[in-house]
């Protein structure tokens, strides 16, 4: 899974770090809580974010745990 | 369309020279296609219920790896869409019944969509996030621990347990106003600012306090003049990170999308 070529290239020259090696963090901040929010004929869709948040707290702590 | 798949919708641009999605993969490997409707284009990919339906969700939601995975290929696909045209990104897991929902979506939609993508066009958002640490606390007034009253090892202890809340309490504050300050002077600088909630230090890797976690939508002609005023800021203590530039996803709403 890479970008065709000239895309790479693309974000390289605007700064853009690779969706690869941006932070997972950031990324949920704005995919979870950002994003258009439609309803209408869905099958689902993410509204819960608090749930959301509540899961992975409590998978990362398991995560650390297990170490 | 089956009832076992589903069609996922990643972002919403204007119908016109925009990327083909040839090539790219969404999420879970599947291929990438484009709805046109109304002028506009929504990039989607046909997804298996056995993975996106409510229930597996819910489940792999709790997977890190899976959430981290997912969240990549979905940004992969915004950013290939946003680097080259005006597109507004749509949230995480978005899954319809069929891809004529999303040509109805379009169609019902097509002025919001066309505000949203107007409100975003030249623009960029940024991400500026503001540490402070804890352990930077204020000095206990020595007066006041030196003051009479009862005296012996427990009451001395609940003083200093007292006072020691107390300065907590105090860097808190002080670190709160610091946090407004960045976050009115950003957003000056910035068409419109969001401060999303802190990230968990268990997240963010960090045992520093996150007192900002903003999102500036900037024009392309002040990006500079935004940068100045974080490497300003950043002059005045604490830490700021810089991150970006991000397609616009927390300033995209439609306008009666019930967002904040």
């Amino acid at each position: 899974m890479t970008y065709p070529e000239p895309r790479g290239a693309m974000l390289a020259e605007e700064g853009r770090l690779p969706a690869e090696r941006v932070a997972l963090v950031d990324l949920l901040d704005r995919l979870l809580a950002g994003g258009v929010v439609v309803s209408g004929d869905l099958v689902l869709s993410i509204a819960d974010i608090d749930l959301v948040r509540i899961s992975i707290h409590a998978l990362i702590t398991s995560i650390r745990d297990d170490e | 369309m089956t009832a076992d798949a589903g069609t996922y919708l990643y972002v919403v641009a204007r119908d016109s020279g925009a990327p083909s999605p040839e090539g790219l993969a969404g999420v879970a490997g599947t291929p990438l296609r484009a709805i046109a409707r109304s002028g506009l284009v929504a990039y989607v990919s046909t997804v298996p219920l056995a993975e996106f339906g409510e229930e597996p969700l819910q489940r792999s939601m709790e997977d890190l790896d899976w959430l981290d995975a997912t969240a990549r290929a979905h940004h992969r696909v915004v950013e290939a869409v946003a680097v080259a045209v005006p597109a507004v990104p749509v949230r995480l897991v978005t899954v319809y019944s069929g891809d004529e929902q999303v040509s109805g979506l379009l169609e019902d939609r097509h002025d919001d969509f066309c505000q949203a993508l107007d409100r975003i066009t030249g623009r960029q958002e940024w991400g500026v996030k503001v540490y402070a640490d804890p352990a930077e606390r204020v000095e206990p007034d020595a007066a006041q621990e030196g003051g009479g009253g009862a005296s012996g090892p427990g009451a001395a202890y609940l003083r200093k347990r007292q006072a020691g809340l107390r300065s907590r309490e105090e860097a808190w504050r002080r670190a709160s106003a610091r946090a407004e300050r960045v976050h009115d002077r950003l957003a000056s600088v910035a068409v419109a600012g969001r401060r999303h909630r802190a990230q968990d230090p268990q997240l963010s890797g960090r045992k520093e306090w996150m007192i900002l976690n903003g999102a500036y939508l900037v024009d392309e002609e002040r990006h500079a003049e935004f940068v100045r005023t974080v490497d300003e800021l950043r002059g005045e203590g604490g830490e700021l990170e810089l991150t970006g530039p991000w397609a616009p996803y927390s300033f995209a709403a439609l306008d009666e999308g019930g967002e904040p």
